[in-house]
C-alpha cells in the first residue's frame, strides 16, 4: 500500500515503529495532491507552507494525538491569516484573523494541516457545484459530483490528499459526500463540536465532524474535536468520552430499528439492496433488526426548506461589503453599495435561499412557514425520541442513489431530494455516520447511515467498526 | 402562491437586487419549493411547542470582566476601506 492510502492510525503506528517520519508522511501526501489535484480539484487552497511550519513544531507534539498527520480542513472554517473563502466571490480574498476552534484543536494535536477543501458556496448544495471558483470530480469516476457540500473533503480523503478530514453538516453535506465518495463521515450530535469560527449558515443545525477513511479514525479526530467550548453558547458541556473505547467487534444485543417509511421511499433498488444486505450481516453477528414507524421523511425535508433558508437569511444579512469580504466598487451610496455587494457577491443557489428564508420570516408568513417548521420540528425530535426509548440505533441509507453526474442540470427540488435520508437527522439534533457498504453495477460507492441517540456517537461507532469488519470492503480504493 | 411582487418585495428585504430574468426564475422555483413546504399543513400541530434546539440550551452569563480581544489592527485588516483604524463606508445621506 501506498503512504497516501495508509489511514490516521496506520500512520501513527509506523511513525511509532520509526517506520516513517512525519517529514516523509507530508511529503508522500504532497506528491500525491501534484499527482492527481488536477483530476479532482478537491482544494481551493493548498497550504503546503503551513504544513512545513506545523511539522517544524513535531518534536513537541510527538505524544499528542495527532502528530504529523496530514488533515485538511473545509473552506469553511476560520484559519488565522490563510484564505477562507467558503467557495463563495463574497469571501475570495478573505482571510481570517483567528483560528476556528477546531483548527486551534488539529493545532494543538499536531496535525499538519494540507489545505483548504472545496464545498457549495456558504455549504448551500449536495454537489459542491455551487462552488463559485470550480468543481470537484469524485475519485470513484471523474464524470461524477463528489456530492456535497463538503465535496472536497470526501474527495480529497478518498483520493489520499490527506490522511483524513473535516467537514460540516447542515442537512447532510458531511455524510452524502461521504457515501458518495466511499468513505466514512459523521455527523455528531449538535453541539458536541464548537463552531466557533465556523461560517453560519443555519446555526441550530450546523455542526463539524470528521470524514476519514475507516471508523477507527472517525473515532480518534472526535477525540481530538469534541467537546465544550467557552467560544460557542451552544456546545454541550458534559465529560469527554474516549470514543476509541468503543471501536469493539460486538453488536450482540443491540436493537436497530428499521424505518419502513424511508424503505418505502422512492429509490435506487441497488441501494437498497446493498444497504438490507448490510442489515442482514449485522443480524447474523447477533444484532436484533425489527422494522419500526416513522414519520415519512417528506415532512423533515419540508420543515428543513423552511429552516435552513430562514437562518441562512438572517446569518447571510452581515455580507455588505463594510467590515470584510467584497465590496462592489459599482455604489454612489451606501444602499446601492449593499445590494451591488451582494448581487455580485452571492451565486444563484444562496440568493435563492436568502430569498426563501426572508419570505419565510416576513411579516404575515411567519406563523404559516416558520414556526409551523418549528412544530414539525418538535413532532420529528420526538418521533426519533420514541424509537430510541426501544432501540439503540436506527439504519437507512445515506442517500437515495451513488453520485450524480456531473453537469446533470437537476432543478433545486430535484436536487434537494438527494438529502431526505440526511435532512431528518439534523432537524432532530442525533448524530449519524455514513459507512462504506458496498458498490453499485456501475463501481460507484454506496453508503449506509447509522443513526443514534443525542450522545450516542459510541454505539455508532461501535455497530460501524463491526460492520467494517464483517463487509471488508475498506482497503478498497479509487484508482486515479 | 407566490407572485413576482412577492419576489420583489423579499428581495428588497434581504437587499438583493435581480434582474427581471431572475426575478422570473425565482418566482416559478420558490413557488414550487413552497408549494413542496405546503404539506407540512396536512400535520396537525395545534398542541405542539415549537422547538429552536433539539439539546437542551440555556443561556451563557459570564463576569462582566475585561478580556483579551482581536487588536484593532487585525480587526481591520480585511476592510475593504479603512480611516483613522476604523471601517469606511460609502456616505448614507445623500446630498
Amino acid at each position: 500500500m501506498n503512504i497516501y492510502d495508509l489511514t490516521i492510525h496506520e500512520l501513527k503506528e509506523k511513525i511509532a515503529a520509526g517506520e516513517l517520519t512525519p517529514v516523509e508522511i507530508k511529503k508522500a501526501f504532497a506528491d500525491r495532491i501534484n499527482d492527481v489535484e488536477n483530476k479532482v480539484k478537491s482544494y481551493i487552497t493548498v497550504t503546503d507552507e503551513l504544513a512545513d511550519e506545523q511539522l517544524k513544531d513535531f518534536d513537541n507534539k510527538k505524544k499528542e494525538i495527532l502528530a504529523g498527520i496530514p488533515i485538511a480542513v473545509k473552506d469553511n472554517m476560520s484559519t488565522d491569516g490563510i484564505k477562507t473563502s467558503c467557495a463563495s466571490k463574497m469571501l475570495e480574498n478573505y482571510k481570517p484573523p483567528y483560528d476556528a476552534t477546531v483548527v486551534e484543536k488539529l493545532n494543538e494535536a499536531g496535525a499538519v494541516i494540507m489545505g483548504k477543501t472545496n464545498m457549495d458556496e456558504f455549504a448551500m448544495g449536495s454537489s459542491t457545484e455551487n462552488s463559485a471558483f470550480f468543481n470537484t470530480h469524485n475519485p470513484w469516476n471523474l464524470s461524477h459530483a463528489p456530492g456535497g457540500s463538503s465535496g472536497g473533503s470526501a474527495a480529497a480523503v478518498a483520493a489520499g490528499e490527506c490522511a483524513a478530514a473535516l467537514g460540516s453538516d447542515t442537512g447532510g453535506s458531511i455524510r452524502q459526500p461521504a457515501s458518495y465518495c466511499g468513505v466514512v463521515g459523521l455527523k455528531p450530535t449538535y453541539g458536541m463540536v464548537s463552531r466557533y469560527g465556523l461560517v453560519a449558515f443555519a446555526s441550530s443545525l450546523d455542526q463539524i465532524g470528521p470524514i476519514t477513511k475507516d471508523v477507527e479514525d472517525s473515532a480518534i479526530l472526535m477525540n481530538v474535536i469534541a467537546g465544550h467550548d467557552p467560544k460557542d453558547s451552544t456546545s454541550i458541556e458534559g465529560k469527554k468520552e474516549d470514543y476509541t473505547d468503543y471501536l469493539k467487534e460486538d453488536v450482540k444485543g443491540m436493537k436497530i430499528g428499521i424505518p419502513e417509511e424511508y424503505f418505502n421511499l422512492d429509490f435506487d433498488q441497488e441501494v437498497k439492496n446493498s444497504v438490507m444486505s448490510a442489515v442482514d450481516k449485522l443480524k447474523e453477528a447477533g444484532a436484533e433488526v425489527e422494522t419500526v414507524h416513522m414519520t415519512d421523511a417528506s415532512y423533515a425535508l419540508a420543515a428543513y426548506y423552511v429552516i435552513a433558508p430562514a437562518e441562512a437569511s438572517s446569518n447571510l444579512a452581515r455580507y455588505d461589503g463594510v467590515r470584510y469580504g467584497l465590496r462592489s466598487e459599482h455604489a454612489s451610496d451606501v444602499s446601492e453599495m449593499f445590494t451591488n455587494t451582494r448581487h455580485e457577491g452571492f451565486g444563484d443557489e444562496v440568493k435563492r435561499r436568502i430569498m426563501i428564508g426572508t419570505y419565510a420570516l416576513s411579516s404575515g408568513y411567519y406563523d404559516a412557514y416558520y414556526l409551523k417548521a418549528q412544530k414539525v420540528r418538535t413532532l420529528i425530535k420526538d418521533d426519533f425520541d420514541r424509537i430510541f426509548n426501544d432501540f439503540d440505533l436506527i439504519i437507512t441509507p445515506t442517500a437515495p442513489t451513488t453520485a450524480m453526474k456531473l453537469d446533470s442540470n437537476k432543478d433545486p427540488l430535484e436536487m434537494y431530494y438527494s438529502d431526505i435520508f440526511t435532512v431528518p437527522i439534523n432537524i432532530a439534533g442525533v448524530p449519524a455516520m455514513s459507512v462504506p457498504c458496498g458498490f453499485d453495477s456501475n463501481e460507484m460507492p454506496i453508503g449506509l447511515q447509522l443513526i443514534g441517540p443525542h450522545f450516542g456517537e459510541g454505539k455508532i461507532i461501535q455497530a460501524a467498526y463491526t460492520l467494517e469488519k464483517l463487509l471488508n470492503i475498506k482497503d478498497k480504493r479509487a484508482e486515479l | 402562491m407566490i407572485d413576482k411582487k412577492d419576489v420583489e418585495y423579499a428581495a428588497g428585504l434581504a437587499q438583493l437586487k435581480l434582474d427581471e430574468e431572475e426575478k422570473e426564475k425565482y418566482t416559478e422555483q420558490i413557488g414550487e419549493i413552497l408549494d413542496y413546504v405546503d404539506k407540512l399543513s396536512e400535520l396537525d400541530t395545534d398542541d405542539v411547542v415549537p422547538t429552536a434546539y433539539t439539546v437542551p440550551m440555556k443561556n451563557v452569563l459570564r463576569e462582566d470582566k475585561v478580556q483579551e480581544s482581536l487588536p484593532r489592527e487585525k480587526s481591520l485588516s480585511n476592510a475593504p476601506d479603512e480611516k483613522d483604524g476604523q471601517f469606511r463606508a460609502p456616505k448614507i445621506m445623500s446630498d
